[in-house]
């Protein structure tokens, strides 16, 4: 009898410890069950697999140029230089999909396909190198200018209103182009783009952290905080920091996906990321050709619906990011 | 209130400032003579140009006093002469902004009339599959490169099915007159506005939904229910008319922004507006042109922000600004 | 998918006592949640007796608003669920079970029959209309023939009866221009602005200050008296009950564990809770320095165990409250409990 009882308590309780999750699990579940951001996790993982470890399955490089031997119809790669010099050789371009060319080969008799893979890698790591700049400027001015207010927080959001009045693709687009015009090597050049872009864009951030500071500052547990002589930086960081984080790891998110189309853009027009690098952008640049446009669609179909797939992703996850933070729209 | 708005327009001077300084610095920081870079490539400019550039900018001083030269000139009106068009920038600018404007409008106004009602379905729906289809309707819009896009309607309806005009804005050779050209035009602008209602719609469909839901989840509404209204009033009027407040300042507030021209979607379609005429300079490095339009559209985005600031005030009886 | 199988059935029923305004008959309602189902209300049965008070208090999550929502059925469903008992509605030549009502149903009711007071003044009024606007509104749908000036007339008087001076200024004003008080007024004017049978009151005093409380509570005993209005009182403040109820019923973890005359549950408690909620109140005359608690808290209303919720906490608990969770029983003809012990 009696152990029965203390069998029946013990498994009351093993229940009830079971039920209570941590902030972090009820995210993580709340997250789990939109389908949307499912999918965004789905597409994100595939796109990461094709971009990074694809390259080590690919039997190309991503500058190699394939020659094919008109009169045989022999494929013969640039890095074979005995091959190059029989007679009848020519560029491989624009070839069709073909076992060899998984989409064919581009105006340059490249490989679409491998040049797919590069071309991700670099916009996925650009965006990212963007968003460390931009969170790093963006939530150390945001929170300084909430916890503090007065003068610091005016000064700061004078800039803040500064940099978000300038228009931000035009200016990339004149800063680029000067770029080229004084002819700085792309390999500097992709540095330069991350660090203006990620300069340019730091105002959003350290508005809505400032926004969120201000809301968190005015709490009673930083009232709590205060009382008990936490440090400056321990109150900040410690304590208000961490409960704007979830919007910051949101509008993180959304960033990573509009910075591969503002890098896209860029280098579609075709002043942002250049040779050597594969850029998504850049290869659906070739539609500016009409025949390419019209008859080659294995050129610059897939890059465009490479980015569309990563954008979406991030976008997907954000969304379900925000929902799965801040559930208060669930009725 | 007035007090309030001439406090703001004050601030937003100071702001501009502000901007037109670091746009200056930006192009000065330049390393060398960027007037001898920039026009190497511009057969057409005459010495006497080059030298009226370099006073214009001020380049033979340091960064402070070119710029204090150069915003003298600006404040009295001379904003320099397009070098691609050989007329005053500011002339250029007049010429070109009507294309734009009535472009954008055109899309905003067909953006706002999907989005207000299928927001407001969606949150009413709030994950149901109604719901789910919408925002996944509308997250692709907003992942949607505007290149690529633009890229596949010319390439389906006027290289594949011949519906509609590859680019341009009129047929050429035809020189209709009245309301046939208005509708040739109207005819032309079909994929630009394709392009800027779709990949512009998300982000308004997912405000309309956000606000919405919070609306929805409020107090006073479940009060309206407890009334015995019909589910209709409620939403429709109680509701909607809540979440009109932050809309109505979010319409006001990108009004300005309708004037700035769209870079991509106008170059693609060679729709002869603001957005093509800075994608040309940029490549002409018709730089009086650029530093003129930057400030153009830093102006459009002070005044949207004060629009929308005054507009709270109007539309919501508890915000009255002292 | 429940409320639409239903959707054609009718919900006319029968009163079980004539003199009822309202039977909740073993009324369950449960949410479907992310951790599981929570049994919010669980075999609730509640009589409200015509023209009367009722009282109903236990603390927060013991299911007392879930069951006065219901009663209006404004919980979204999902989450919230139905599923079991009934509420039965008196209005005079016909019984309606609302239970199984549909919205339709439900529309015509609200606001005519059954009438609400929200907790909190601040936000049950919407900020973008004025107070005539609102008050108009639930009038005229209930009777759409009615003139402009009649209208206009019934809103004014309305807001005399509430005791509001100078009431048309006050019509013409938004809600954030007027105190808390005023707005609870407002909201109590718009609750009898149709006559309603019975006024569910949800904590209505509770997000006001101690003066303003007093005057409000004033004001709804002597609006009873004149409305005839049978009013369903929640709260957790028993010093409001003592005051203003005639019955009291006592909820812990969504079950009514006591219930009875106020006479009966202030002089005779006999559930271990209701003695706990009654020796917590704070006094002046106080002669132990420090006040009474009861110790531990309230269950995970997930997964509830098939004893005596309230055993874990109880200091009167003996080996028969190992067993199944006690019945209800009766003392007196008006007075039951749910407690083994005693």
């Amino acid at each position: 009898m009696v152990s029965a009882d203390a069998a029946r308590e013990k498994s009351n309780r093993n229940e009830s410890e079971l039920k209570i999750m941590s902030p972090g699990q009820l995210v993580i579940k709340r997250f789990l069950k939109n389908k949307l951001a499912i999918a965004g996790l789905i597409i994100m993982t595939l796109v990461v697999l094709f971009c990074f470890v694809g390259p080590f399955f690919s039997p190309y490089g991503e500058y190699e140029i394939f020659y094919i031997d008109t009169g045989t119809g022999e494929e013969i790669s640039m890095y074979d230089t005995e091959g190059l010099k029989k007679p009848g050789v020519g560029v491989n371009v624009k070839a069709p999909m073909s076992s060899a060319h998984l989409l064919g080969t581009d105006a340059d008799g490249r490989d679409v396909f491998t040049r797919l893979m590069y071309g991700g890698q670099i916009s996925l790591q650009f965006s990212v190198a963007v968003t460390i700049i931009e969170l790093i400027i963006g939530v150390t001015l945001g929170a300084f200018a909430g916890y503090f207010g007065g003068k610091t927080d005016m000064l700061i959001m004078r800039f803040v209103e500064i940099f978000y009045c300038i228009p931000f693709l035009p200016m990339m687009l004149i800063v680029s182009a000067f770029m080229m015009a004084f002819g700085i090597m792309p390999e500097d050049k992709i540095y330069y783009l991350m660090l203006i872009m990620g300069v340019f864009n730091w105002a959003g951030v350290a508005r809505m952290v400032r926004g969120q500071m201000l809301t968190i500052r005015e709490t009673e547990y930083m009232y709590a905080a205060k009382a008990a002589g936490l440090s400056v930086p321990r109150q900040i960081f410690r304590h208000m920091l961490p409960n704007a984080i979830p919007t910051i790891i949101v509008m993180a998110t959304m960033d990573l996906g509009s910075f591969i189309l503002t890098e896209s853009t860029l280098s579609y027009l075709g002043v942002g990321l250049a040779f050597p690098y594969a850029s998504l952008g850049n290869m659906v640049n070739a539609v500016n050709k009409s025949v390419i446009m019209r008859n080659y669609l294995n050129i610059w179909l897939p890059p465009g619906l490479l980015i569309l797939a990563i954008v979406m992703a991030f976008n997907f996850i954000g969304d379900g990011l925000r929902d799965a933070f801040d559930p208060k729209g669930r009725r | 209130m007035k007090q309030y708005i001439i406090r703001r327009i004050f601030t937003s001077i100071i702001v501009l400032f502000g901007v037109s300084f670091l746009i200056y610095a930006m192009l000065r920081m330049m390393p060398g003579d960027f007037v001898e870079q920039i026009t190497s490539g511009n057969p057409t400019i005459t010495a006497e140009q080059k030298e009226r550039l370099r006073e214009l900018y001020g380049l033979n001083s340091s960064i402070p006093e070119g710029y204090i030269s150069w915003i003298k000139d600006a404040l009295c009106g001379d904003f320099g002469t397009s070098f691609t068009y050989k007329k005053p920038v500011i002339d250029v600018i007049k010429s070109r902004v009507g294309v734009s404007f009535a472009l954008s409008a055109t899309a905003f106004v067909i953006q706002l009339a999907i989005a207000i009602p299928l927001g407001i379905l969606a949150a009413r729906r709030q994950y149901k599959k109604t719901d789910y289809i919408i925002m996944f309707f509308a997250l692709a819009g907003i992942s949607l490169p505007s290149f690529f896009f633009a890229a596949v309607l010319q390439r389906t309806f006027a290289m594949e099915l011949g519906w509609l005009p590859l680019s341009g804005m009129v047929s050429a050779r035809e020189n209709y007159t009245g309301f046939r050209l208005f509708l040739d035009m109207a005819y032309h602008f079909i994929m630009p506005i394709t392009v800027f209602v779709i990949t512009g719609v998300g982000s308004w469909l997912r405000y309309v939904r956000t606000n919405m839901l919070e609306v929805l989840n409020a107090d006073y509404v479940r009060t309206a229910r407890a009334k015995g209204l019909s589910e209709g009033k409620v939403v429709g009027k109680h509701a909607f008319r809540n979440t009109l407040i932050p809309i109505v300042t979010f319409i006001g507030g990108s009004i300005p922004g309708l004037f700035s021209g769209a870079i991509i979607t106008e170059g693609i379609f060679s729709i002869d507006g603001l957005g093509m005429t800075a994608l040309q300079a940029v490549n002409n490095k018709d730089l009086p042109f650029l530093m003129t339009y930057l400030m153009f559209l830093a102006v459009l985005t002070l005044l949207g922000t004060l629009i929308s600031d005054i507009l709270y005030a109007v539309v919501d009886p508890r915000v009255r600004y002292q | 998918m429940w409320f639409k199988k239903q959707k054609d059935t009718s919900c006319s029923t029968v009163m079980r006592d004539k003199n009822n305004i309202l039977e909740i008959d073993n009324l369950q309602v449960y949410f479907n949640t992310e951790a599981g189902v929570v049994k919010a209300v669980d075999g609730v049965t509640i009589d409200i007796p015509k023209n009367s008070t009722i009282g109903i208090v236990g603390e927060s999550g013991c299911g007392k608003s879930v069951t006065s929502l219901t009663t209006m059925r404004l919980l979204q469903e999902p989450p919230a669920k139905i599923c079991g008992g009934e509420i039965r509605l008196n209005r005079g030549n016909e019984a309606i079970d609302i239970a199984k009502a549909s919205q339709e149903k439900m529309r015509e009711i609200r606001g005519k029959d059954i009438a609400m007071i929200f907790q909190e003044p601040m936000t049950s009024l919407n900020p973008v209309f004025t107070i005539g606007e609102q008050m108009q509104e639930g009038i005229l749908v209930h009777e759409p023939g009615i003139t402009r000036k009649e209208l206009a007339d019934r809103v004014i008087s309305l807001l005399n009866m509430v005791g509001i001076a100078r009431p048309e200024g006050v019509v013409k004003s938004y809600p954030h221009e007027l105190s808390g008080g005023m707005k609870q007024r407002i909201v109590i004017a718009m609750a009898l602005s149709l006559n309603p049978s019975l006024v569910i009151a949800d904590e209505p005093t509770t997000a006001l200050d101690v003066t303003i409380q007093a005057q409000v509570l004033e004001l709804m005993r002597d609006l009873k008296q004149k409305t005839k209005a049978s009013i369903m009182l929640i709260t957790h403040d028993l010093g409001v009950v003592a005051e203003m109820a005639d019955y009291v019923v006592v909820m812990y973890a969504g079950r009514v564990v006591e219930q009875g005359t106020v006479m009966e549950i202030f002089k005779d408690p006999r559930h271990p809770y209701t003695r706990g909620l009654l020796k917590s109140r704070p006094s002046a005359d106080a002669s132990a320095s420090r006040l009474f608690s009861i110790s531990g808290n309230v269950p995970n209303p997930i997964g509830l165990p098939n004893y005596c919720y309230f055993k874990n906490r109880c200091d009167t608990s003996c080996s028969s409250c190992e067993g199944e969770y006690p019945v209800l029983r009766e003392v007196t003809a008006t007075h039951k409990v749910s407690c083994h012990v005693d």
